[in-house]
């Protein structure tokens, strides 16, 4: 065996000190670790494509790949992306719609989720029927009629009429995270305040959210993540490239008649996955918490 | 998901409303009213946004409502269900829609179950093994699909040069040309992103279940294999329910993937409903024949969502 693999085992057996391992064990556990370097190579290895790609001349490009490493780096590739495409603009908007679908969404879910863990209303059971219904409805089948609709009451092309439709992807996982945490927090907390005369919204407000917090954050992070996710919606409803989300954007980048230039596509690529791939490095706990939470209810 | 119903944070009526006095109904009353103002917003969004354009959808479908060929508005009856039949558009599109998610969600709960399985086996450096593969998972759609055909492209691509480099045949395909490798271009770039999605959320399902049964199997002598057909697999039961659910329903809607990838093509060879759909509104124009294939489409949705409940109602009652 390799002294790597070695290296590996040794930590394992020291663990359990007394256990000697078997050829067949020894084996096993190369395996395994082979198994896991061979996934996290396909996870990350693709991302590393894509950043060389975007540091390649327009040379290179035409040249073919000749090489793993990359030969001259050039940034001129983010430069264009930025000043002759106007990748800020599409960048921008995709920010304000998130930021906009996020705080509508939070506003929207924690109210919700409040009335559907707290309160005396009735049929609940329906209420939940009904979210867990709309989480799959096929989101191509809202574009016909919204389309028509918002070109009638001038919602096309506009940023109020994106973040409306988008409120598909975020609310229904959202309501259900939310409602979960509030049953969390004991109900001894917003009867004292009640007792003290504040009002139910302000008691909601003052008193339930704040410890609610941690909550209310996953949420909004990942109500960004399932919006900035979006494609068909913005390609639908936003008609001019001036108001192009940056995922809609990065479709007509690099795009000629008689070549596509991957240099430019790949450095956009590259930009819209940064933030999300630190919010991944940064929350990825409380993502996946979320993401579990909200799927098993 | 499917379980939704039954687990509704315990809520009782609130404080006041134990006992049956005028002062506690009242109470009970305004508590009830408050709730139903505050869920409102969220249930009048969500039947704007969905049940709105389904029952305009439903409208459309049985009128005339082709843009190039007016008037609109027009009774058309079922024609434009009968041209969903008669197209020779709508039929192939449900047949490659229907597969690919087969293949698509076989594999990925395939691959998911054995990530999930190694992830949740204690070692060192576990935590940022499991960030790396849990990334491809939160960029959009859109970077998976960039950056697959990027990796697919003849000249700056990976995969050609990687076969040139080995001296293996296929070097000089071009994956998108043609329709076999185009839907096992489309395949990767969908497992790539998808994958991770069905591990994270078994692997909270595994976590869940208690060792000390494990422990209990060993003593009485079960083997490896045993104890994951007997314990992990009915335990993992609900786990499994969830993410098979969710991905069946989002690999029915495949739409960026397949739009950057291919555009249907070669010719209509990878062209799926959501696609199809898409095209209908955008480059027919006919609303009236859009309806129809939205509708089928949540019809089929709806099918497969129930599908998947009754399965596992049937599991409850046998279980």
């Amino acid at each position: 065996m390799t002294t790597a693999s070695e290296a590996v085992l040794r930590q394992p057996r020291r663990r359990t000190a007394k256990k000697t391992l078997s050829p067949w064990q020894v084996a096993r556990r190369t395996g395994f670790f082979a198994l896991l370097a061979i996934f996290v190579i396909v996870s990350l290895f693709p991302f590393y494509w894509i950043v060389i790609t975007s540091l390649k001349t327009p040379q290179e490009i035409n040249a073919g790949t000749t090489s793993l490493l990359p030969g001259h780096v050039t940034f001129s590739n983010y430069i264009d992306d930025f000043t002759q495409n106007d990748f800020l603009r599409p960048l921008l908007n995709s920010v304000l719609v998130c930021g906009c679908t996020m705080i509508i969404t939070v506003v929207i879910a924690a109210l919700a989720g409040y009335a559907l863990s707290r309160t005396a209303i009735r049929a609940k059971g329906l209420f939940f029927a009904f979210i867990l219904v709309a989480n799959f409805f096929p989101v191509i089948a809202m574009v016909g009629p919204l389309f028509t609709v918002y070109r009638r009451i001038g919602l096309l092309d506009s940023y109020p009429g994106l973040i409306i439709a988008d409120l598909i992807y975020t609310l229904p996982l959202a309501t259900y995270l939310m409602s979960s945490y509030f049953s969390q927090i004991p109900r001894s907390l917003e009867e004292a305040a009640l007792v003290d005369g504040s009002t139910r919204l302000r008691t909601l407000r003052k008193i339930i959210i704040p410890v609610a917090m941690p909550g209310v954050f996953t949420t909004a992070i990942l109500a960004f993540m399932l919006t900035w996710n979006d494609f068909l919606l913005a390609l639908s409803f936003m008609t001019s490239p001036s108001r192009y989300t940056a995922t809609v954007a990065i479709v007509t980048l690099g795009q000629s008649p008689y070549q596509t230039f991957y240099n430019l596509i790949d450095a956009a690529v590259v930009i819209i996955s940064l933030p999300i791939a630190l919010l991944v490095l940064f929350a990825q706990r409380r993502i996946v918490s979320g993401l579990t939470a909200g799927s098993f209810r | 998901m499917a379980a939704s119903e039954h687990t509704i944070a315990p809520s009782g009526p609130p404080a006041g409303a134990r006992t049956g006095t005028g002062r506690a109904r009242t109470l009970l009353g305004r508590d009830r009213r408050f709730g139903y103002l505050i869920v409102a917003p969220l249930i009048i969004v969500l039947l704007v946004i969905t049940a709105y354009p389904l029952g305009y959808n439903i409208w459309n479908s049985f009128h005339h409502v082709d843009y190039l060929l007016p008037p609109l508005g027009a009774w058309a009856g079922v024609s434009n269900y009968k041209t969903l039949f008669t197209d020779n558009q709508f039929v192939p599109a449900l047949v490659h829609t229907l597969g690919f998610t087969v293949v698509s969600v076989t594999v990925e709960t395939v691959i998911g179950l054995g990530l999930a399985l190694a992830l949740n086996k204690k070692f060192r450096g576990r935590g940022i093994v499991r960030a790396a593969i849990f990334i491809p998972w939160a960029v959009p759609t859109v970077v998976s699909a960039e950056l697959w055909r990027t990796m697919f492209d003849p000249q700056q691509g990976f995969v050609n040069y990687l076969l040139t480099e080995l001296h293996l045949p296929l070097a000089t395909t071009t994956w998108l040309d043609s329709t076999w490798t185009a839907w096992g271009a489309i395949l990767i770039a969908d497992a790539w992103r998808n994958t991770p999605f069905i591990a994270i959320v078994l692997l909270a399902g595994l976590q869940v279940i208690p060792s000390d049964i494990y422990e209990a199997a060993r003593i009485d002598g079960a083997s490896a294999w045993q104890q994951f057909r007997r314990l992990t697999l009915p335990l993992l039961k609900p786990a499994l329910m969830v993410a098979l659910i969710f991905r069946t329903l989002q690999s029915f809607m495949i739409f960026d993937v397949v739009y950057i990838m291919t555009g249907g093509g070669p010719g209509t060879s990878t062209n799926v409903l959501a696609y199809l759909n898409y095209k209908a509104f955008f480059a027919l124009f006919d609303y009236g024949y859009g309806g129809a294939v939205s509708v089928a489409l949540v019809v089929v949705a709806l099918i497969i969502a129930s599908a998947y409940r009754w399965i596992f109602r049937t599991d409850e009652a046998t279980a």
